[in-house]
């Protein structure tokens, strides 16, 4: 039998296993039960159509900074700024759903192109620093995530202060919202809203764009080997710069997904966990769209689900980022699957 | 403007230590070759730890609680960023990957524990550590007023790791060889040196330094574990980089971002120092760091092989 484990599902469904091992121990720790946890944990995003609906709104902006992240990587680059390009994206959101009393339609779309603009020019500064100094975009993306941070900071209590808290903006009015009442009805008030349909399109347009235009397979290539690109005659430069910017567009929506779908304003003092998430779910989903949006509505299940394990046994709602987290570093370490399982197979190779 | 120095410069110098001994643990991890985004969360592990035996122990033990802390923060972060080394050494494995999942790992796992310890996320300590004057030294005109009235302990503490670690680095054969692994790993290989061994140690004095800048934190000007570093790790980070991964450099750098800092803190309350804003004050170190990296782009002080799993067979 010449089974291969290079099956990058297989490891990303190895990660998951050990993920939740890791948060079953920590479950006995806490002195709980742990199959009577995760057994809660699960019931939490599943057991009505409100509580599919909250998974399903947790999910989306999961989807928009995983699919950015995937996006990168394939094309070579590691944003690790989601988080900030989905801050400046919900900004130019609120801030447009907050000044124009414009018709549903017509305001929704804006905000959403100008969250798409907004983050996807944040996200450029770092593409054009990597095409034309050679700044790591690592390092440029980690800065760019504080300088967003500071910005939301500062310009929310300046210009949309809320009416009781300094440290929040105004609510956005029924017509700058993504929820709409037939969506939020038919789950029975969840919080789900129009960003999940946005987000399936997009996934739809990335695997359309990686898989089946020239610009893909350029942005692919570049991703190889960046040498052989421009060798070939691809303009290696303008390709990163391109490719940051789509992946800050994609992280922008997301922030306008979250921010005036899932919330109804911003806080400030929060860099959003979405961003590193994101790069959880990009590893999980093997950087393709689809797997990306499984990732994302699995990784969306935990987070739904805690607090409802919480509130029936007495484990902390930690436990579903401990999870997360866990699943990040044993992607990371997936080698480590992939020699234990080419030993296991020497082993049953010799017994034959 | 000298009175509105000397009343914000202790809490400035205070902002900046911990931001110094956490770039200088990052300094080391990466002068060895091994990229260490990660200092945030090893921050972290080093606030959890340093409240939770401070608590734990003020009771009984008044006056050396705090240092016990200090020392079980310093240890427990050495001992979590053996999840880093471990991945990042052995396995080969992404280092900015796994930085990543250690801070999430660390975050998410203190809150946890914290929750199940105190019923809430969030572990406090009564007493925090005092400032004290130096004798005869802070009668010395504006420098003893500066630097040597109302100072902590743990700022001579840090004050003292830093000349150590030039010291080490720069004038020690353990330093070079340190550097070697981080400049060309292959060459210290065949110099007899054990690379993977000096990565290890790198890896692990990182984790120390970020867990007692952490701890030092708590002790000194917070009080509380929350769960978050606030970003200090990063911007430890972005000081290591500025500083152009010198020792000197990142004293300056520290330096400088603890006080922009400071001044946006406390521009509120001083108004004659809510001239320039706060906006300019808390973004300007991220945004130098930028800049700093274009400048420096032809002539960057990185090391050569930082980011690079070493391989042995690869030549």
């Amino acid at each position: 039998m010449n089974l291969k484990i290079n099956n990058e599902y297989v490891l990303a469904l190895v990660a998951v296993v050990l993920g939740l091992l890791a948060g079953g121990i920590l479950m006995l720790v806490a002195k709980n039960n742990p199959i009577e946890g995760f057994i809660y944990l699960f019931r939490g995003g599943l057991m009505s159509l409100e509580r599919i609906g909250n998974t399903l709104a947790t999910a989306t902006p999961l989807i928009f900074t995983g699919l950015s992240v995937a996006f990168a990587f394939r094309t070579g680059l590691f944003n690790i700024g989601a988080a900030g390009q989905m801050l400046i994206g919900g900004l130019c959101a609120i801030a447009i759903g907050l000044t124009f009393a414009w018709p549903k339609p017509l305001l929704l779309t804006v905000m959403l192109v100008a969250a798409m603009i907004g983050g996807g020019l944040w996200a450029s500064l770092s593409g054009w620093l990597k095409a034309k100094f050679n700044v790591h975009e690592v390092v440029s993306t980690i800065m760019m995530n504080w300088i967003a941070y500071w910005t939301v900071y500062y310009v929310v209590p300046r210009y949309f202060k809320g009416d009781f808290m300094e440290t929040e903006s105004r609510r956005i009015p029924y017509e700058a919202s993504l929820k709409v009442p037939w969506l939020t009805d038919l789950f029975n008030g969840s919080y789900i809203n129009l960003g999940i349909f946005l987000a399936i399109i997009f996934v739809i347009i990335i695997a359309f764009i990686l898989n089946r235009t020239t610009l893909g397979y350029e942005l692919k290539a570049v991703g190889f080997n960046r040498h052989a690109a421009e060798t070939a005659g691809i303009n290696v430069n303008r390709s990163v710069i391109l490719a940051m910017t789509i992946a800050g567009a994609l992280a922008g929506l997301g922030g306008a997904t979250f921010y005036v779908g899932y919330a109804s304003n911003m806080q400030i003092g929060v860099l959003p966990s979405h961003g590193f998430d994101g790069i959880a779910v990009a590893l999980l989903g093997a950087n393709s769209p689809g797997g990306v949006l499984g990732a994302a509505v699995f990784f969306g299940l935990l987070h739904t689900g805690k607090g409802f394990m919480n509130a029936m046994t007495n484990i902390p709602p930690e436990i579903a980022d401990t999870i997360i987290a866990t699943i990040i570093y044993f992607s990371a370490t997936s080698i480590l699957i992939q020699r234990y399982w080419e030993k296991l197979k020497k082993k049953l190779g010799g017994a034959k | 403007m000298l009175s509105i120095i000397l009343v914000i410069f202790p809490y400035a110098i205070a902002y900046t230590i911990p931001l110094l001994i956490t770039a200088l643990g990052g300094l080391h991890s990466e002068r060895s070759g091994v990229v260490n985004i990660g200092l945030e969360g090893l921050m972290v592990i080093g606030m959890f730890t340093g409240a939770l035996v401070i608590s734990q122990l003020e009771m009984s033990f008044p006056g050396t609680a705090i240092w016990i802390g200090l020392l079980a923060a310093f240890i427990a972060g050495a001992v979590f960023s053996l999840l880093h080394a471990f991945a990042c050494i052995t396995l080969n494995a992404n280092q900015v990957i796994s930085g990543i999942a250690i801070n999430m790992i660390a975050g998410a796992l203190t809150t946890y524990l914290a929750r199940n310890i105190t019923g809430s996320g969030n572990i406090q300590i009564v007493h925090g550590l005092g400032r004290q004057n130096i004798p005869v030294l802070s009668d010395i005109p504006i420098l003893g007023k500066l630097f040597f009235t109302m100072s902590y302990p743990t700022t001579w503490v840090v004050v003292g790791i830093l000349i150590i670690s030039w010291f080490i680095l720069y004038r020690r054969p353990f330093g070079l060889r340190l550097r070697a692994c981080g400049e060309h790993p292959h060459a210290a290989d065949s110099a007899g040196i054990n690379v993977y061994l000096m990565r290890y140690i790198a890896v692990m004095i990182s984790g120390a330094f970020a867990g007692l800048g952490g701890a030092i934190v708590i002790v000194t000007y917070s009080g509380e574990f929350n769960g978050t570093a606030a970003g200090l790790g990063f911007l430890a980070l972005a000081a290591l980089i500025f500083g152009q991964w010198k020792p000197l450099g990142i004293l300056g750098a520290t330096l400088f971002f603890g006080f922009a800092s400071t001044v946006a803190n406390v521009s509120q309350v001083i108004p004659a120092l809510a001239v320039i804003p706060g906006i300019i004050l808390k973004t300007f170190p991220y945004i130098f760091t930028l800049i700093a990296l274009v400048i420096f782009s032809k002539s960057t002080q990185a090391p050569r092989a930082l980011g690079e799993p070493y391989d042995k067979g690869k030549r």
